[in-house]
């Protein structure tokens, strides 16, 4: 007998109602993008390239769906079977931000008919980080489907081929756990060929190391927010006693990315355009200071008990990170030239719509299928 | 396993592998046979009958409908004349109170950012000539080349539902017919002159070396045509340009004005390409690194999977 159950209930609640009429919106702005090109919908130019479609959709957005990847590591490499009901939840999750960001790639490609030139040997070029996030991407987003199949299988009571997926789950699960620390690294490893173009504050040799990190602190962080949320809206119960050891785990990963940072600007004598007081160097100072935040939440045991706490302490990780990957990306991008960049508004809502059927999505499954853990259900009975 | 175990071995197979892995990875060389092209900004006169030759050379659109007043790179220009102006702007080729032109167009890297960043080898160079090339047929229209260009060339049409690239391919279906690039051919004061990139360069040495007020004998279209005038040398900045810039380039550039002030940047003579190709193949070394990494999480996974499955 499964642990998982259906949430069950409305299906057309207004959070669903609204995430639809996003998304719908979104796919008519879609639809003219491949009409009239990339240029009649997003505000990208000769000079920013990448906009948001790439670096909210794809580098923010996947790091925002590693939650399925920071607990696997939690849960089958470092043992920690205690996290092991959170798994689905955030799997789904993960699945949902990576093949939406996939489909976002998709989207931006300018020359999208001929996209499937990536997974032709005689195309592929070995020395471009783009050929390993691109190849990466897709077979974790192939990946993430397998690892959530049982799910599945257990509602359409396919039992032979569950236990067959079963069998062969492990490897699946190690692939899955290195997948995202290649793919998570490279997106940081893509800005290391634009050279000067990204500011010292962000362009160093360390840029792997640094995504690679703000990853996972990226996972565990969206794992205590969906946490925090499913108690919430769902009027489950708290699962802060299973939470609270993963923001210790938090403030492992954030004093290792701060001191790595430090060091790094330093040994590279880069401080100086953080004390420019340009929109640079202010943003550089706030991106710290969201990392500075749930360190001083997390490290105290008493304000890492309260589900509260928690939240706050999740979601300015979650800005922190995303904030930092935004700067590498876009605020410390510099063309040269007369160039400037800032997203319209139907390429906001392109965006917007993405995260929209993510929720919309999330919300319907959980009710459908058994994702959540029922030991809490039965709690919430009682 | 315990953790501490695991990370154990983990980080031993990586150290293993890194500090066996691949050497840094060096600048290109430059190709026994590259082509090379001459840019003397002195004695550009800013006439732009390049700009309207490439667009006929290559069938370019004119940036608007009735006239043709191109600015900058763009998807309908490949080739552009620029001006810097300071003060007064009287003074040819002076940095103050003076005035100099540029000519903005694909540099042909030695070791060239677009060809190491693009994942389906849409951009190519050529390994007898040096000339960096792009294929629509191949591209997937990720941007990533515009995102590593360090003199912003490759120009995505983003404004079109099927566009492609645009760059400068120095005019390659000309170079297999004999002729020199349409550029060069239509330069009336040798601004612009073609040759191999060793003849290129030995050139701008020569000129860098002359004397303010010197004589010189400017050939026009190569070193050895019959087209030459004589005149007196101008000063120049005591730097080629492209010599060692990024790993260096194919087009030179000599200037009385210096190059900053013209809107080429200032690189380290180490290429990006190098550098993020140093950091991709340190950790992608033959797969050692990743496979070793997945060896342990197979045995964690396998022997860590069992005791919470809920579905036995």
């Amino acid at each position: 007998m499964s642990a998982y159950k259906p949430l069950g209930g409305r299906l057309a609640t207004l959070p669903v109602i609204l995430g639809s009429l996003v998304a719908m919106v979104a796919l008519y702005y879609m639809a003219q993008r491949f009409m009239h090109g990339l240029g009649s919908v997003a505000n990208i130019n000769q000079g920013y390239p990448w906009g948001i479609w790439v670096v909210y959709d794809v580098v923010v957005g996947t790091g925002f769906a590693c939650g399925g990847y920071a607990l696997a590591l939690a849960v089958y490499a470092a043992n920690r079977g205690q996290y092991h009901p959170l798994i689905r939840p955030a799997l789904l999750a993960s699945l949902f931000g990576y093949t939406l960001g996939g489909f976002s790639a998709f989207f931006d490609m300018g020359r999208w008919w001929q996209a499937y030139n990536i997974f032709l040997p005689w195309h592929m070029n070995l020395n471009s980080v783009m050929l390993e996030v691109g190849l990466c991407v897709t077979a974790y987003i192939l990946v993430l489907w397998v690892e959530f199949s049982p799910t599945l299988l257990t509602q359409l009571r396919q039992r032979g081929l569950l236990r067959w997926v079963n069998r062969f789950m492990f490897v699946f699960i190690a692939i899955g756990m290195l997948l995202p620390t290649m793919h998570q690294s490279s997106l940081g490893s893509l800005l290391i060929a634009a050279g000067y173009k990204v500011s010292p504050l962000w362009q160093t040799p360390l840029l792997p190391a640094l995504f690679l990190l703000s990853a996972l602190a990226m996972g565990f962080s969206i794992v205590l927010f969906e946490g925090a949320l499913s108690t919430w809206s769902f009027r489950r119960p708290s699962e802060s006693h299973l939470l609270a050891p993963l923001s210790q785990v938090m403030v492992a990963l954030l004093v290792a990315y701060l001191l790595l940072r430090g060091v790094d600007l330093t040994l590279r004598g880069a401080w100086g355009p953080a004390f420019a007081g340009d929109l640079k160097g202010n943003m550089f100072w706030l991106e710290q200071l969201l990392f500075a935040v749930p360190l001083f939440v997390l490290a105290s045991k008493q304000r890492r008990s309260r589900s509260s706490w928690l939240f706050i302490g999740g979601v300015a990780m979650l800005l922190a990170g995303s904030l930092y990957r935004f700067n590498a990306f876009l605020v410390g991008w510099n063309p040269g030239g007369n160039f400037h960049y800032f997203p319209s508004i139907p390429e906001i809502i392109v965006s917007l719509g993405m995260i929209a059927i993510e929720v919309v999505g999330y919300l319907i499954i959980v009710k459908k299928l058994p994702v959540l853990h029922s030991a809490d259900h039965a709690k919430a009975a009682a | 396993m315990k953790r501490r175990e695991f990370l154990l071995a983990a980080g031993g197979a990586a150290l293993a592998t890194v500090s066996g892995g691949a050497a840094a990875r060096d600048n290109r060389p430059v190709l026994p046979h590259a082509i090379g092209m001459l840019y003397d900004s002195t004695l550009c006169i800013g006439c732009k009958a390049c700009v309207a030759a490439c667009k006929r050379a290559n069938e370019m659109p004119p940036e608007t409908e009735m006239k043709d007043w191109a600015v900058d790179l763009s998807p309908k220009t490949l080739n552009v004349i620029k001006a810097y102006v300071d003060g007064s702007g009287l003074a040819k080729d002076h940095e103050s109170n003076g005035y100099a032109f540029v000519k903005r167009h694909c540099m042909h890297c030695v070791d060239a950012g677009c060809v190491s960043v693009c994942p389906v080898q849409a951009m190519r160079k050529d390994q007898t000539s040096g000339v960096v090339s792009h294929h629509p047929e191949a591209c997937i229209g990720c941007r990533y080349c515009v995102m590593a260009c360090p003199y912003d060339v490759p120009k995505f049409d983003i404004h079109n539902a099927f566009g492609q690239i645009h760059k400068c391919q120095f005019c390659n279906h000309r170079l297999a017919e004999g002729k020199v690039p349409a550029c060069v051919e239509v330069c009336p004061t040798g601004a612009s002159l073609f040759g191999s990139r060793e003849q290129m360069l030995a050139e701008a040495q020569r000129r860098v070396a002359l004397q303010e007020g010197e004589p010189y004998d400017y050939p026009r279209l190569t070193l050895d045509a019959p087209y030459r005038h004589k005149k007196e040398a101008p000063i120049y900045q005591q730097h080629i340009f492209g010599e060692k810039e990024g790993g260096g380039t194919q087009v030179l550039h000599i200037s009385g004005v210096p190059y900053q002030k013209l809107g080429l940047p200032q690189l380290p003579e180490r290429s990006y390409a190098a550098m993020s190709e140093t950091v991709q193949h340190t950790l992608y070394d033959g797969m050692m690194l990743p496979g070793a990494i997945l060896a342990g999480l197979l045995f964690v996974a396998r022997r860590n999977s069992g005791d919470h499955s809920d579905d036995e």
